[in-house]
């Protein structure tokens, strides 16, 4: 196979996943067309309410910044062959601790205040996802469904608490409306560039996506845990504690997810943590649209960067196609689910076009991959047991 | 508390149970056929959603409850088809593959009801049967004879699945796949087809599930089925992939929210306790799941994607 050949795979392999998103959205265009809406001026609608002013930008990246958090723990807990599907109640739970401290700690200054409680988010998160980690190491029950269990659990946890202890004084009487009072101000995340939107989140969820790579292809922290996604039965082999990184993996990634929480209530407009009585209605999905953001990434935290912001503006482009052809924005969860099964059912295709074909000789695949953080090349550990060693 | 034990509650509060058990009944076992052969589909709740809207809309515009069943079991048969692609032809990864089709069914059920009904309008329910004599018997008539044709199909379908999982040639293949594909293969039983026929068997019976429970709540709206489908899946675990398992999975889950709904009616728990209480069934679940994975193995090649010659 020549060099000019493998260029060629490559590109092809690094298109797939943009061919995926198109399908998606030419079966999104079919679906207007049915319900009598004209899927060109919808797109277009979409296109220029997401990416076409410096607003709509700056809505796009604030949409975009859970989805970044909740995908680069994603990332994290895939690279240790971990599947969290838990994201929407650890941002919850992250976003319920972070609200308890900025209720209930004395008043303080923004220097102390805004740390503590974007830390108070992290633990909360990362207690949320440490128990189906320690569940899966100790008990053996599958992190998936326990994730998704305690997503349930978390929202009713949060239903009980913000109609509950955790309730707007003013709503008692009143409307009753499940949130909190105005938190303090000390707790606001800091506006930037006198837009009076634009907060420091997407550039903590950034950095946060940064550091993740760092920790993953830079530290022996980061080694053990690929190593264990790559193949565990080496990995103990090799002296690494296969268990506890499995809860570790879970309690970083819930720790992304529970700062995307924090993230949520401080940085929104009204500045209580508020809730409709479903999950969604605190998250806006984004425990499950991280994941498709994370995917179409490549599972890796840097590339989950541009694609975060690809599916924030989805999400912020559906309202605008809404209200120019009168199609509900649901549309767009379907076309994000839409976008996963393509994503999904090519990601073997796509792996095979980036390893060097049986004929090219015994080179094998991914002896590089452990050392180089070649970005979508990077193929996760896919399926248990199915990344052995060559 | 005492208000809860008297004859009319419990009398009623079980027969809520075995109701409120049936759309996990359906889909536990669907889930079931699936993992029993390898294959874990992960989309269970979002066909749900398109089945009970589907099934919905259909009652709406028919009246016929029966038709809109059908039309649940349809619209599953043709996510089945779906996820069967992609588990199986294009070996997706299905710890992933699945939530696609919740997103997906989560997103378009959403979508068709804000477009095409709008405000939330009540269908007609399953006609209740009596029969003659079991009806009329104090207390365990109206516990288990009272109930719509549904419930009895439900419950019907657990002892067809044993004899299918355990006495015909299918169920042998389907247990043979799930344990040792290659062993299966090389005896010449096609793992793609066994594993198809499986994931549609699932598809249809989650649609007929999401059906079952818009009809049996007389509505729709987004999210109707606040995540039952996952916890159908967490109930073939919790059955130990057995549907006698199933079934007691199911009607425990039944009995525990109505418990609690019917505790809540009596004000046993007060009204700021009640998301709390709802947590129960969620909890019990995670509790299961760890309970059963000490004595109970999971088909050996569960979300494994079959490769010849590996």
């Amino acid at each position: 196979m020549s060099l000019e050949d493998v260029r060629r795979r490559r590109i092809l392999a690094y298109s797939v996943p943009i061919l995926a998103v198109l399908a998606a959205l030419l079966i999104g265009a079919i679906m207007l067309m049915a319900l009598h809406a004209d899927p060109v001026k919808g797109f277009s609608r979409l296109l220029s309410g997401a990416f076409g002013s410096w607003g709509a930008l700056t809505e796009t990246a604030l949409k975009a910044t859970p989805l970044l958090f909740v995908g680069v723990g994603i990332t994290i807990a895939f690279r240790a062959n971990v599947i969290n599907i838990g994201g929407e109640g650890q941002m919850v739970a992250g976003a319920l601790l972070a609200t308890i401290v900025a209720l209930y700690m004395p008043d303080v200054p923004a220097v102390i205040m805004l740390p503590a409680v974007l830390i108070a988010g992290i633990v909360g998160g990362a207690a949320w996802g440490a128990i189906p980690g320690a569940l899966k190491a100790y008990y053996g029950v599958n992190e998936i469904l326990s994730t998704i269990m305690l997503n349930v659990v978390a929202v009713q946890l949060m239903n009980y608490l913000l109609r509950g202890p955790l309730i707007d004084p003013e709503q008692i009487g009143g409307s009753g409306i499940p949130q909190t009072e105005r938190l303090p101000s000390s707790a606001d995340l800091p506006l930037l560039f006198g837009s009076g939107r634009f907060h420091i989140g997407p550039i903590l969820a950034v950095l946060a996506a940064i550091g993740a790579y760092v920790l993953l292809w830079r530290t022996p922290l980061g080694y053990r845990l690929r190593a264990v996604g790559t193949n565990a039965d080496a990995a103990r082999y090799a002296g690494i504690h296969v268990k506890r990184s499995i809860v570790l993996a879970l309690t970083l990634s819930g720790a992304m997810a529970g700062l995307a929480g924090a993230v949520l209530v401080f940085g929104s407009e009204s500045h209580r943590m508020v809730t409709d009585g479903s999950t969604a209605g605190f998250t806006g999905s984004a425990g499950f649209n991280g994941i498709v953001a994370a995917l179409f990434g490549g599972l890796h935290p840097v590339w989950t960067i541009p694609a975060a912001f690809l599916f924030g503006g989805l999400l912020v482009g559906g309202n605008a196609l809404q209200r120019a052809v009168q199609v509900p924005a649901a549309l767009i969860l379907a076309l994000n689910g839409l976008v996963v099964i393509f994503v999904v059912s090519t990601e073997r295709f796509r792996r095979r076009l980036l390893e060097p074909s049986p004929m090219a000789g015994d080179t094998p695949a991914d002896t590089t991959e452990a050392t180089t953080p070649d970005p979508p090349t990077a193929a996760p550990p896919a399926t248990p047991g199915g990344g052995e060693y060559e | 508390m005492s208000e809860f034990f008297t004859q009319a509650v419990l009398v009623a509060t079980v027969a809520a149970g075995i109701r409120l058990a049936v759309p996990l009944l359906f889909a536990s076992l669907g889930e079931m056929y699936g993992q029993r052969s390898g294959v874990l589909n992960l989309g269970v709740d979002g066909v749900m959603l398109l089945g009970a809207f589907g099934g919905y809309y259909a009652v709406l515009k028919t009246e016929n409850v029966w038709l809109g069943l059908l039309v649940g079991a349809g619209v599953g048969i043709v996510f089945g088809l779906v996820t069967a692609v992609m588990s199986v032809s294009f070996k997706a990864e299905q710890g992933i593959s699945g939530i696609g089709v919740y997103l997906f069914g989560l997103g378009f059920s959403d979508l068709l009801f804000q477009k095409w009904v709008g405000t939330p309008l009540p269908i007609n329910a399953f006609p209740k049967l009596s029969f003659p004599v079991l009806s009329d018997i104090p207390i365990v008539g109206e516990m288990f004879f009272r109930h719509s044709a549904v419930v009895y199909i439900a419950f019907a379908a657990v002892p067809i699945s044993m004899f299918v999982l355990n006495r015909t040639n299918f169920g042998m293949k389907i247990r043979a796949v799930g344990e040792n594909p290659e062993a299966a293969d090389s005896l010449g039983v096609s793992v793609t087809r066994v594993r198809y026929a499986t994931v549609m068997i699932g598809g249809t019976l989650a649609g007929v599930a999401g059906a079952a429970l818009a009809i049996d709540l007389k509505i729709f709206q987004q999210n109707l089925t606040n995540s039952a489908g996952f916890i159908a899946i967490a109930l073939v675990y919790f059955g130990a992939w057995r549907p006698l398992g199933v079934m007691g999975g199911a009607l425990l889950y039944g009995f525990v929210n109505s418990i609690v709904l019917q505790m809540k009616v009596l004000g046993i728990i007060p009204r700021s306790w009640s998301d709390i209480a709802a947590m129960a069934p969620a909890v019990v679940t995670i509790l299961a799941l760890v309970l059963v994975a000490q004595r109970f193995k999971p088909p050996a090649a569960l979300t494994k994607p079959f490769e010849r010659g590996r």
